[in-house]
C-alpha cells in the first residue's frame, strides 16, 4: 500500500502547485511560533510599546487596513516597475556579455566590482538626483535586483557545453537557432535562480528607498510609526512587506515550474 | 617510417572517386601542459557507401579524427574533402553520434530526436512519424515522452542514434555508439544499422573498441595506434552482405579478428587479454 501511495505521489511532481504542499509544514511551524508569542507576551505582561501580542497587531492591521493597502500598492508598483526594468536591462546585457568577448571584458568586471558599493549608501544620492517621486525608488530597486539577474543569466548562458554547441553546428543551426533552442533553455534554471534572488532584493530596495525619502509607501509607514513608538503599526507594515515579498517570490517560483518543468532534480523513475 | 599510406580503393567496376578524402591531416592540441600530437599525417580515402570502422586503444585520436571529418574541429595540417566540399567549417550534411549522448535535458526523447528536423526546418509531421519509427527500432517505444534524466545511459545513447539518423544523412559519423549497450541490444542495433546503411546508401565512419564489432560491420577496418595518433593498418573485410550473426563463427571471420588481435598484441596494446 505504502509503495502505491509513493508512486502516486511520484507521478505528480510535474504539477506546478506541488510546492504548496511542500511548504505546509513550515506554515504549521509559523502558526506554532505565533501562538507561543501570544502566550509569552500575555504571561510576561510585556508592554505594548516594547512588543505587542499578535492579536494586538491583528487589531491594528484590521483598523488601518485601507491605509495599509494604498501604501502597499505604491510599494508594490515600485517593486514591479524596478524589477521589470532590471530584467529588461539585465537579461539582454547578459546575452551581450556571453556573445561578445569585448563586452565581457569591458563591462563584466565593472558590474562585479560595483557590487562592493553598498547600494543603501548611494540611496540618498538617488534622492538628490531624482527627487521624491517614484523614480528614485525604482532606480534603487533596479540597482539592487540587477546584479543577480545579470550574473546568473551569464552563468546559465555560458553553461552550454562544447558538445551541445557542436551538436547544434552539426545540424546547421544558425546563431539565432543556437540561442533560442540550445543556449537559452539551458540557461533558464540559472536565469530563474537570479530572478528569485532579485525578487527579494527588489522588495528590500523599495522599502529602503522609502525609508530615506518618501511621503507614502510601506517604508514610510514604518518610519512614521517608529517616530511615535507605535510598534504594532510597524509590525502591520512589516507583515504587508513580507506578504508582498512572499507572493512575488511564489509567483516567480510558479512561473519557473511552468517554464522549466525539467528542473526538478528528483529522479522520476518510469514505471515498468 | 612508412606510414600506413592511403590504401587505394580497390579497383571497382565503376571508378568511384573517394567520397571522403583525408590527405596528410595532423592535429596538435596546445594546452598548459604542452602540445599533444593527437593525430599525425593521416591519409585515408573512403568510398561512397562504404562502412569504415576505426579501431584503436583509448587516446589514439579516434574521436579527434571524427571531429575533423565533421568539420567541427579544424585540422592543424592537411585537407579533408567530403564529396566536392573541402571541409573548412562545420559540415551539416552529416549525422553524428558523439561519444557522450549530448541529449538536451529539457526535451523528451522524441523532442530530442525531433531537434534535428526543427533546426533543419523539414516537414515536422513526416519527421515525427520517422522519429517514432526510429525510437521503436531501438526498442524505445513507450519512452518517447521520457526526459533524458529518466533514461539509462544505454537508452540515452540509443536516442542520440535516432537523432543522428532522422534526416537520412549521406554521411554518418558514430563515436562508440554501442559502447553502453548490452550484448543483445548491440547485436540487434548492428543489424539494424547495416540495413539502414544499405537502404539509404550511407557512408559510415564508425569508431569502436570492439574488434568483433568492427569486423562484423565493416568493409574496412582502420587500426590506429597512439602517441602520436596514426594509422597502423587498414584491413579489408571481405565478407558477403547482408551479414548474419552466425557469420561471426565462420573461420573467415575469426581469421580477421585474430589478425586484428595480433596487430594489437604487436603494438603492445594487448597483453594477453580477450577482447
Ligand atoms: N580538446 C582537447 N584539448 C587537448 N587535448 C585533447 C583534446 N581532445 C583530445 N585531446 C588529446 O588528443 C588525444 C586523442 O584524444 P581522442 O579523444 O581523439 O582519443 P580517442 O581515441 O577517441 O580515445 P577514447 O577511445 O578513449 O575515446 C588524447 O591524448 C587527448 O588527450
Ligand atoms: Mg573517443
Amino acid at each position: 500500500m505504502a509503495a502505491i501511495t509513493e508512486a502516486g505521489a511520484d507521478a505528480r511532481p510535474k504539477s506546478p502547485l506541488r510546492f504548496l504542499s511542500a511548504v505546509s509544514p513550515a506554515i504549521w511551524t509559523l502558526i506554532a511560533l505565533v501562538i507561543f508569542w501570544e502566550i509569552a507576551v500575555r504571561v510576561t505582561k510585556t508592554p505594548v510599546f516594547i512588543l505587542p501580542a499578535p492579536s494586538r497587531i491583528a487589531e491594528v492591521f484590521a483598523a488601518t487596513w485601507p491605509r495599509l493597502m494604498i501604501n502597499a500598492g505604491l510599494t508594490l508598483s515600485e517593486v514591479l516597475i524596478g524589477f521589470s526594468c532590471a530584467v529588461a536591462i539585465g537579461v539582454p546585457l547578459a546575452v551581450l556579455i556571453t556573445y561578445s568577448r569585448l563586452a565581457e571584458r569591458c563591462v563584466y568586471p565593472l558590474i562585479v566590482a560595483s557590487q562592493t558599493i553598498p547600494k543603501v549608501a548611494i540611496a540618498p544620492l538617488m534622492l538628490a538626483w531624482f527627487g521624491y517621486g517614484l523614480t528614485p525608488k525604482v532606480v534603487i530597486v533596479i540597482l539592487l535586483s540587477f546584479f543577480p539577474i545579470v550574473i546568473n543569466a551569464v552563468v546559465g548562458l555560458k553553461s552550454s557545453t562544447a558538445e551541445m554547441l557542436y551538436l547544434a553546428q552539426s545540424m546547421g543551426a544558425s546563431g539565432w537557432q543556437t540561442f533560442w533552442k540550445f543556449r537559452l533553455p539551458q540557461a533558464l534554471p540559472n536565469i530563474f535562480a537570479g530572478l528569485k534572488l532579485a525578487t527579494v532584493l527588489s522588495v528590500i530596495g523599495a522599502v529602503v528607498a522609502e525609508f530615506i525619502g518618501a511621503d507614502q509607501g510601506l517604508g514610510y509607514l514604518i518610519v512614521v510609526a517608529g517616530a511615535s513608538f507605535d510598534i504594532a503599526r510597524q509590525f502591520a507594515a512589516i507583515i504587508m512587506i513580507s506578504a508582498i515579498g512572499m507572493v512575488f517570490f511564489a509567483v516567480i517560483e510558479l512561473a519557473e515550474r511552468i517554464v522549466v518543468p525539467w528542473r526538478d532534480t528528483n529522479t522520476i523513475h518510469a514505471e515498468a | 617510417m612508412s606510414m600506413a599510406n592511403a590504401v587505394p580503393s580497390p579497383a571497382t567496376a565503376v571508378p568511384d572517386p573517394a567520397h571522403i578524402a583525408i590527405a596528410g591531416v595532423s592535429k596538435t592540441f596546445r594546452s598548459r601542459t604542452g602540445e599533444v600530437h593527437a593525430l599525425k599525417d593521416i591519409h585515408l580515402d573512403i568510398r561512397r557507401g562504404e562502412f569504415v570502422s576505426v579501431l584503436g586503444p583509448s587516446g589514439c585520436g579516434k574521436s579527434t579524427l571524427m571531429m575533423l571529418v565533421s568539420g567541427l574541429v579544424p585540422a592543424s595540417r592537411g585537407t579533408i574533402t567530403v564529396g566536392d566540399k573541402t571541409i573548412d567549417r562545420p559540415n551539416a550534411d552529416v549525422g553524428i553520434v558523439f561519444q557522450q549522448d549530448v541529449l538536451l535535458g529539457w526535451r523528451s526523447a522524441l523532442q530530442n530526436v525531433m531537434m534535428q528536423a526543427e533546426i533543419r526546418k523539414t516537414d515536422l509531421e513526416a519527421a515525427r512519424e520517422r522519429a517514432r519509427q526510429l525510437l521503436k527500432m531501438v526498442s524505445l517505444e513507450g519512452f518517447e515522452d521520457a526526459y533524458p534524466k529518466e533514461l539509462s545511459g544505454g537508452m540515452r545513447q540509443r536516442v542520440s542514434i535516432c537523432r543522428a539518423l532522422l534526416h537520412k544523412p549521406p554521411l554518418l559519423l558514430m563515436d562508440e555508439p554501442f559502447g553502453a549497450l548490452d550484448a543483445m541490444t548491440r547485436d540487434q542495433l548492428q543489424l539494424d544499422l547495416m540495413r539502414l546503411c544499405a537502404d539509404n546508401e550511407m557512408t559510415v565512419f564508425f569508431i569502436t573498441h570492439s574488434i568483433t564489432e568492427a569486423v562484423f560491420l565493416s568493409d574496412r577496418v582502420v587500426v590506429m595506434s597512439p602517441r602520436p595518433g596514426r594509422i597502423e593498418r587498414i584491413l579489408e573485410i571481405d565478407l558477403p552482405r547482408p551479414r548474419r550473426l552466425a557469420m561471426r563463427e565462420d573461420t573467415k571471420f575469426t581469421h580477421y579478428t585474430r589478425e586484428l588481435t595480433d596487430i594489437f598484441r604487436g603494438l603492445g596494446v594487448l597483453r594477453e587479454e580477450e577482447v
